[in-house]
């Protein structure tokens, strides 16, 4: 099936090199950084995990957050996902990519990355990420994969692959729950020691992840006339609609805790993120564009209207992604960094070959994703040739 | 005797895997634990201990600042670790370090307490803690703790992850953001550099006290303001002195069990 992404219009073959352009950017930063040292980033001692680490949680959360489509359509034979399905699985093969892409360019010894196999640490959460994430990937890759194989081949997919299903879709929540493991089970991170990490963290992702698809889905529909379905897409929405509230909420309510408790250590990084603490103020724009997306994200996607309208559904889609992306990547890493143990404050910015190799495993994602959608794309269409001949013939 | 050219792959195939998986086994089995799997003579010289502390007598080490002692422990420590002097503060890399009461004991500061130590002279280093949450979170076991209560540290096994420092709620961790071999004035040769991209701390001497000898910082303060013991040792020194005398450790309630006091009477 791999050859149907060999062959496109010229739309496609653009889009395919500007990726390609922006990941050649990322690898030259890459090799600068590998010569250098991560000294090329903004990262310091007090903040010792910037953007790579930032994107990597973010983007775990997407991987996950393909499961909603998944388990609706596996468990509750939601039909109307019957189209988008495979979108989901794809869009989790593309993110878990990233992941691993991230947290490779953000190891100070790369070449000793396997050294985490070798000697397996089943005290460090960072072991159990690493299985997580793999077994997710080949998961999903199997899934997705096998079921578009039979429907190029015009049969259903094997009897083998069903429990297959069901572990991918039980597996997608734990990958995030370790990845918040990773952080709420620190001392002395004031920040992140919240038990609601876990769960704010899936709320996060089945709204990002869904919001994704619903943004590529529309654009498939226009671009490439692939039809995922009305009541696909409002599923969808509401799907969004539900679990961006509740990550709100969720947050709010560290909010609650943080300020009618008065504890200042509970405080500090919220107001070093909201309105700045002692001077330092770097991310406060950030947090207030992240807020204010979430309130037109949340008002487009309650209102039935704004909801079922096609351009303000990918409005409200763009302003979520956008707004868990704020809030999940760099609010919560420099956050969590702040106050340092000193209690006092250091500043994080990326620089800008750090926000280089960012782009460059975002385009490598986005690249995956891309010839994905396209077999998928294709293999349909082949398909469906013959259901409109076919079509035409009884109508006649 | 024919075997299909199917099964013979199978066979193959399974064959692979099966070696494979029992070699994964037995790596997991012999290397779960830092264990030594030789048996390592240490020389009868070596000062030997089940849980090494320190004791740090600020008052003293105010006196010595005064005198004019120049921070002799820390230049002593990062002489002798190869430890570089990186210029830029955020990339900085420190063993032992100065600093202020209200940032050693943040959650203690009042204004009356600031007062009293407004002068008092704070030195900062790995507080080797009981229950170290760097050796917890670390995915490799590139530190570890050895049988001597310090949590110790593979250069060439760390990969650079950074969740140690991440984990370390007293900042005592650095990392080589680049290599750090141009900032090294003078190299010790009996120590090693280390390469970009790892992570390095205080390691409390432990290769001076195989050899018979105190922490480098211990024995360059000419106010004996650090003192250095075994606390399983009721008669050691620090075990005596944290009988009779107040100390208080950096953020006890984490539950981490640091191993460093400051005496604050």
């Amino acid at each position: 099936m791999i050859e149907k992404a060999l062959v496109g219009s010229k739309k496609y073959w653009f889009w395919v090199l500007f990726l390609l352009t922006i990941i050649f950017i990322g690898f030259v930063c890459y090799l600068y950084q590998f010569k250098i040292g991560l000294g090329i980033t903004g990262m310091s001692r007090d903040v010792s995990w910037g953007f790579y680490i930032a994107n990597f949680t973010f983007l775990v959360g997407v991987a996950a957050g393909a499961v909603m489509i998944v388990l609706p359509y596996y468990w509750h034979n939601h039909k109307v996902y019957g189209k988008i399905t495979i979108l989901g699985e794809f869009l989790a093969v593309a993110a878990v990519t990233m992941c691993i892409l991230f947290v490779l360019v953000d190891l100070g010894q790369p070449m000793r990355v396997l050294n985490v196999i070798r000697f397996p640490t089943p005290n460090s959460i960072m072991f159990y990420d690493v299985i997580v994430l793999n077994v997710y990937l080949l998961l999903n890759l199997i899934c997705g994969w096998t079921v578009l194989h039979a429907e190029y081949k015009g049969t259903k997919y094997p009897s083998w692959l069903k429990p297959i299903i069901y572990l991918a879709i039980v597996w997608a929540p734990s990958i995030h729950i370790v990845t918040a493991f990773l952080y709420q089970g620190l001392p002395g991170r004031h920040f992140w020691l919240t038990a609601v990490m876990a769960p704010r963290f899936l709320a996060s992702a089945f709204s990002a992840g869904p919001a994704l698809v619903i943004i590529a889905a529309l654009l498939l529909k226009k671009v490439a006339n692939f039809d995922p379905g009305e009541k696909a897409i409002d599923s969808l929405a509401k799907t969004v609609a539900y679990a961006f509230i509740a990550n709100v909420l969720l947050f709010i309510f560290e909010l609650f805790t943080a300020f009618y408790s008065g504890i200042h250590s509970h405080q500090a990084p919220i107001k070093y993120l909201f309105v700045g603490l002692e001077g330092h103020a770097e991310w406060v724009p950030f947090m207030w564009a992240a807020t204010i997306l979430a309130i037109v994200g949340i008002l487009l996607l309650v209102i039935p209207q704004t909801r079922k309208n096609e351009t303000t559904l990918v409005i409200a889609s763009i302003a979520v992604f956008i707004s868990c992306w704020i809030d999940k990547g760099i609010g919560l890493i420099t956050g969590g960094y702040t106050p340092t143990p000193f209690e006092t404050i250091t500043s994080y910015r990326p620089t800008l070959p750090e926000i280089g190799i960012t782009l460059g495993v975002w385009a490598t994602g986005f690249l995956i994703m891309t010839i994905l959608y396209k077999i998928v794309l294709e293999v349909r269409a082949s398909t469906e040739l013959v259901v409109k001949y076919e079509g035409i013939v009884y109508k006649k | 005797m024919a075997i299909k050219r199917r099964d013979f792959l199978k066979l193959t195939g399974l064959t692979l895997v099966g070696t494979a998986a029992s070699a994964a086994v037995g790596d997991l089995l012999t290397r779960g634990e830092a264990k030594a799997e030789e048996e390592y003579a240490s020389p009868p010289e070596a000062l030997k201990g089940k849980r090494w502390a320190m004791v740090i007598d600020v008052k003293k080490c105010k006196k010595g600042k005064e005198k004019g002692c120049n921070e002799k422990c820390i230049e002593a420590c990062h002489y002798l670790h190869n430890v570089p002097s990186i210029p830029d503060k955020k990339k900085e890399i420190k063993w032992i370090w100065e600093d202020e009461f209200e940032h050693a004991f943040p959650e203690q500061t009042n204004e009356y307490l600031e007062e009293i130590f407004k002068d008092i002279p704070f030195l900062f280093l790995c507080n080797h803690c009981d229950n170290p949450p760097c050796v917890r979170v670390c995915p490799t076991k590139a530190t570890f703790k050895n049988e001597e209560g310090i949590v110790m540290m593979d250069f060439h096994r760390c990969i650079g992850c950074r969740f140690c420092m991440a984990a370390c709620p007293y900042g005592a961790r650095s990392f080589n953001w680049v290599d750090p071999r141009p900032y090294i004035e003078k190299v010790n040769p009996e120590y090693p550099t280390r390469t970009k991209g790892v992570v390095e701390k205080c390691l409390f001497c432990y290769e001076r006290l195989a050899k018979g000898k105190m922490p480098a910082c211990v024995e360059a303060c000419p106010e004996k303001a650090l003192i250095f013991g075994d606390l399983a040792d009721e008669n050691s020194e620090v075990s005596k002195i944290l009988r009779e005398r107040v100390a208080i450790r950096r953020k006890a309630e984490l539950g981490t069990g640091p191993a460093v006091f400051y005496l604050i009477d």
